[in-house]
């Protein structure tokens, strides 16, 4: 893991000082007066008299202490910007998880047991149009219907103005209100994923002797399954689930723009705009590095779901 | 050609993949013909006609300037068509170079093109994206570039499994004993070989390149107006979301028929193509 914390440091800096124009010009080009002195004064600052190489041993130097410098925009420490927006965006991430694995793996094992059937073709015909729809059109369309036409779900924002005045339960209800539109869209495409991976992972097990003996030995249809065929096609689910943590972080830039969500999505998107290398460097690291903790955890959740891992690691 | 009229044959059998297919045709008539096919100027300002609901002039009603959206839709096909093809196009060349390299040669270079695969694919691709498109200039040329080299890994795991696989066989041993150069092994014995998986990842390449587009667009950092994208329309969909809902309907619906088609043709040329299920039918 190490390595390609290493590798992605390097590419994020790489990436980023491609960019024809350099921090300074981008600071000064609002004022043509900036005389040269006050230039130099800024390369100083940011070390850009310095080669390259020493230049991005400086910055890791700095970023193995979670140092990103001070945002360009408001002059605010990076790494204060980014901290106080991961809690919503994180929120958002895990409930739509907790969504996707409620709503997918039920679908999922019910048309792999009825394979063929009606429920299995709808469900296809689901899965294909789910991995096909532009989530912030979906989104677009349900504002229209939920908000505009209706009126029972607020567009924008995480709460509404006069929360203060709110009890304690109403303001819950407000703040889930928010979040019913941002989380069922950001769960839309992964509930069309992992139905059709557990789907197929299912079918796979189904297949296999140790559940024509089980049936054979005459036990409930329900037991099969869930005891003995769900368990072990949980192993590749598991897999995607690690693997749908980068999509679910960088798709957040689409809905949290459009919803006016204020987390690291639509950070990312204001300091692109901007400009704001600093911030730009230290949300690519931080979203990279929150990925590979990602997989991390479907690694662990192996042993969990699989006794096997857990013996080979014994010896 | 046999094959490929078996391939057809196998393809032809998955309805939906064939209406897929035929959408798919529309489409490039739809984009090659998209002026003598447009009822009005894309571009054409109507300020007597601005955000007027569809209607017999207007089938699909007007934007913000009175323009056509229905042509504006027709000319946003051409975006979509050329940044598929030639975003997966480059994505699939750096793909077969490094896994064919990769699996070819095995060892160290494998080792270290491999971790550049892990590590490329840890980083949020939409992030990636953004932040290079943020420091380059917006055109539509960039983000063929851009989309295209953040999206090889798949294809170049795809291809270097195929070449471990492959350079073992007994054709490539009798290639190597004829004295064939690691070009010609890599090019004419083994490529060929390993196509028909890249082929499947090309088409959900294409219906995967056409929503990061509209979603790059969307945002603004994508094809800039007055030409117009089917995402850039949704832009203004959005900032007319309260009085023009035709604004976010039917762009999107646009997208959502044209990437379930590739998609579609995707699933059934995987289907067509896979070898395992041929050897089934020969049973």
């Amino acid at each position: 893991m190490v390595p390609l914390i290493f590798g992605i440091t390097l590419i994020t800096f790489t990436v980023i000082h491609l960019a024809p124009g350099n921090p300074v010009e981008v600071q000064t080009e609002m004022s043509l007066k900036a005389s040269a002195q006050a230039r130099e004064n800024l390369k100083k600052l940011y070390g850009l008299d310095k080669p390259l190489h020493i230049q991005y041993f400086d910055w890791l130097k700095r970023f193995v202490k979670l140092d990103f410098g001070k945002s360009f925009v408001d002059g605010r420490k990076v790494i204060d910007k980014i901290i106080e927006r991961i809690p919503i965006t994180l929120t958002i991430n895990i409930l739509s998880l907790i969504l996707i694995f409620i709503i997918a793996l039920p679908i999922g094992i019910l048309s792999a047991t009825k394979q063929y059937s009606i429920f299995d073709k709808l469900s296809t015909i689901f899965v294909f149009i789910g991995f096909s729809t532009p989530t912030f059109w979906l989104a677009l369309l349900l504002m229209i219907l939920f908000g505009v036409n209706m009126g029972l779900l607020p567009i924008s924002g995480i709460q509404s103005i006069d929360t203060s005045e709110m009890a304690t339960f109403d303001r819950l209800w407000d703040w889930i209100k928010h979040l019913i539109l941002p989380v069922g869209i950001s769960a839309f495409g992964g509930i069309a994923g992992l139905s059709r991976y557990s789907r197929s992972s299912m079918l796979e097990v189904i297949r296999q002797d140790y559940i024509r003996t089980a049936k054979a030995k005459g036990l409930q249809e329900k037991k099969v399954i869930f005891r003995h065929a769900f368990r072990n096609a949980l192993m590749p689910i598991v897999t995607i689930l690690g693997l749908s943590v980068p999509g679910l972080i960088g798709g957040g830039v689409i809905f949290e723009t459009i919803f006016a969500i204020p987390g690291m999505g639509q950070l990312f998107y204001s300091s692109t705009m901007s400009r704001d290398y600093p911030t730009i460097m230290g949300i690519l690291v931080i979203g990279a590095i929150l990925t590979l903790f990602g997989n991390l955890i479907a690694d662990i959740s192996y042993a969990f779901v699989d006794p096997r891992v857990r013996v080979s690691k014994k010896e | 050609m046999r094959l490929l009229r078996v391939i057809g044959k196998r393809f032809s059998r998955n309805k939906l993949s064939v209406l897929g297919a035929l959408t798919v045709l529309l489409l490039i008539i739809l984009s090659l013909f998209a002026p003598l096919i447009a009822p009005y100027d894309p571009t054409a300002i109507d300020v007597h006609n601005v955000l007027s609901p569809p209607s017999k002039e207007h089938p699909l009603g007007t934007d913000e300037l009175g323009r056509d959206l229905l042509s504006r839709i027709i000319w946003g096909s051409r975006v979509s068509l050329k940044v598929g093809f030639i975003a997966v196009g480059i994505a699939i060349t750096a793909g077969i170079i490094i896994g064919a390299i990769s699996g070819f040669y095995g060892g160290l270079v494998d080792t270290i093109l491999m971790r550049f695969v892990d590590i490329m694919l840890a980083f949020p691709t939409f992030f990636l994206i953004l932040a290079v498109i943020s420091i380059l200039e917006q055109s539509i040329f960039t983000i063929m570039v851009v989309i295209g080299l953040t999206n090889w890994m798949d294809v170049a795991r795809l291809v270097r499994a195929e070449f471990l696989s492959l350079k073992e066989k007994d054709f490539v041993s009798a290639a190597r004993a004829v004295g064939a150069s690691d070009k010609r092994l890599i090019f004419r014995h083994i490529l060929p070989n390993a196509l028909s998986p890249v082929f499947v990842a090309a088409t959900f390449g294409i219906a995967g390149a056409i929503l990061i587009e509209s979603g790059l667009s969307f945002l603004g950092l994508g094809v800039q107006p007055p030409e117009p994208s089917w995402g850039n329309i949704l832009t203004a969909g959005k900032d007319n979301i309260e009085v023009a809902w035709w604004l976010s309907l039917y762009p999107g619906l646009a997208i959502l028929i044209t990437v379930l088609s590739y998609n579609l043709v995707g699933e059934g040329l995987r289907d067509a193509l896979d070898p395992r299920l041929w050897e089934a039918e020969r049973h």
